[in-house]
């Protein structure tokens, strides 16, 4: 059974149908790169995987726990799956390590000694380890995005969600969060990336997932269809991207 | 008459500026202790709650603060009930107080961005440990300055309480004037202590929001 299964997924905004039967296994190890116009339901969809929207119909599993399920521990659901959000969303009160180890000393119980070494750990690996006591706001978008991913990486997640991740930031800061990514894909990290970054989906990704008007429109390997994509929507989409 | 000098007057009104700090600080601080509870109602999961909140803040905000003290000291003599000016008036304006300071409070709250939640719910805080960890500290720092700026609204409103008879700074200013008969002195002075009450807390909020702006 697949880490993420997501099937024939349905969601509404009022009369907006904006997922119209959204089917998606997503495997242990794999980096699924989704991608698609502005409004084809990309965000609502991940969003839908962590919960944070409620989708109306199909199903979705993360490790056994159905999203959304009567029975389901949605605290539980959530310390499998974390999010990185385009805006960062850092709290803004918090230093980078309170950031990072807030979730575990509240939700975890973890004792100050221990969470201090969890989140030291977890802000060097983005390479922040002498940031821990600077607050977001004295950060650079770069370095706040590698915050945000330490803080989900301190949850020790089965999967991570990142939306977007560096759409807000300057061009010349987009290269150190994208290695920050690669880096845990080659941890054999599931990674579910909603993404404009072409190349990065093309090189990094396991899975690609061209999703058009609340479908998923064409998946695949990513280098095979980037290099043959299969219809009219995605050859478009590839072309303006690349242009 | 000539003998209700200067200092005879300042200082009577002085002796009744202690009531209406008095006043204003039971006001203030029970207030922001009732305040308190309604934001959290307010922002329950129980409807019935809510609705309640917003009617309290609507009855409190939408009518006169002197008739609310009418209808609480009067209110009370109806149903038998021996009310002293100063229990009236220290109801009322707690009353009216927590009104003010709830909605101040939930525009606090509210402005908050959304992001905050969904980034503590993505690590899986419950909503109460969002709010704790998360909300609350971010909001009380955006409240205080407004709440401070509020507190000049308290102490301007503990005025009213002279009508049911309570004597404060413009009680005992009126009676000071029956007593001399030279109102413009009487009441500069009762002006000029309102001011000096008022403006540091006026210039404090203003200079809060700036730093709160300049941090922000
Ligand atoms: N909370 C909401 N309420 C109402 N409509 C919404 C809401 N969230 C999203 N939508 C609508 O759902 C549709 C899909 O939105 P979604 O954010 O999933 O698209 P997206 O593929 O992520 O687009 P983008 O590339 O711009 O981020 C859009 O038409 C959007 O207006
Ligand atoms: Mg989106």
């Amino acid at each position: 059974m697949p880490l993420v299964s997501i099937v024939d997924v349905r969601k509404s905004f009022g009369a907006n149908e904006v997922l119209k039967g959204v089917s998606l296994p997503v495997e242990k190890g794999d980096v699924v790169a989704i991608i698609g116009r502005s409004g084809s339901g990309k965000s609502t969809l991940l969003r839908c995987v962590n919960g944070l929207e409620t989708h109306d119909a199909g199903s979705i599993m993360v490790d056994g726990l159905e999203v959304g399920g009567a029975k389901t521990d949605m605290r539980a659901l959530r310390r499998h799956v974390g999010m990185v959000f385009q805006q960062f969303n850092l709290f803004p009160h918090l230093t980078a390590l309170g950031n990072v180890t807030l979730a575990p000393r509240v939700v975890e119980k973890m004792g100050e000694g221990r969470a201090r070494e969890l989140g030291l750990e977890m802000l060097a690996k983005v390479g922040l380890a002498e940031k821990r006591d600077a607050y977001p706001s004295q950060l650079s978008g770069g370095q706040q995005q590698r915050v945000a991913i330490a803080r989900a990486l301190a949850m020790r997640p089965k999967a991570l969600l990142c939306d977007e991740i560096t759409s807000a930031l300057d061009p010349e800061l987009v290269n150190e969060v994208l290695r920050v990514v690669e880096k845990l894909a080659g941890e054999d990290m599931t990674l579910i990336l909603v993404t404009h970054e072409m190349r990065f989906a093309r090189d990094v990704g396991t899975k690609l997932v061209f999703m058009h008007q609340g479908r998923v429109h064409e998946q695949g390997a990513p280098k095979a269809l980037f290099a043959a994509p299969q219809t009219a929507e995605l050859q478009q989409f590839i072309g303006a991207s690349f242009k | 008459m000539a003998d209700f000098s200067l200092w005879v007057i300042t200082s009577n009104l002085l002796l009744a500026t202690r009531w209406t700090i008095a006043l204003s600080l039971v006001a203030f601080v029970s207030g922001g202790a009732v305040g308190l509870l309604l934001l959290l109602a307010r922002m329950s999961a129980s409807g019935a709650l809510r609705r309640f909140v917003s009617l309290y803040v609507e009855f409190f905000q939408g009518t006169p603060l002197l008739m609310q003290l009418f209808m609480l000291c009067f209110g009370a003599a109806l149903f038998g009930v021996e009310i002293s000016p100063w229990m009236a008036a220290s109801l009322a304006l707690t009353f009216w107080t927590s009104a003010f300071l709830t909605e101040i409070w939930r525009g606090c709250v509210e402005s908050v961005p959304k992001g905050q939640w969904e980034a503590g719910s993505s690590v899986a805080l419950t909503y109460v440990e969002q709010m704790r960890y998360v909300i609350l500290p971010q909001a009380l720092r955006i409240a205080v300055p407004p709440t401070v700026g509020f507190s000049v609204q308290v102490i301007k409103g503990t005025a009213l309480a002279s009508i049911i008879g309570f004597v404060e700074l413009s009680r005992a200013g009126a009676m000071i004037n029956n007593a001399t008969f030279r109102p413009f002195l009487v009441y500069s002075i009762t002006g000029l202590i309102y001011f000096a009450l008022c403006y540091p807390l006026s210039l404090l909020a203003k200079s809060l929001e700036r730093r709160l702006n300049a941090a922000g």
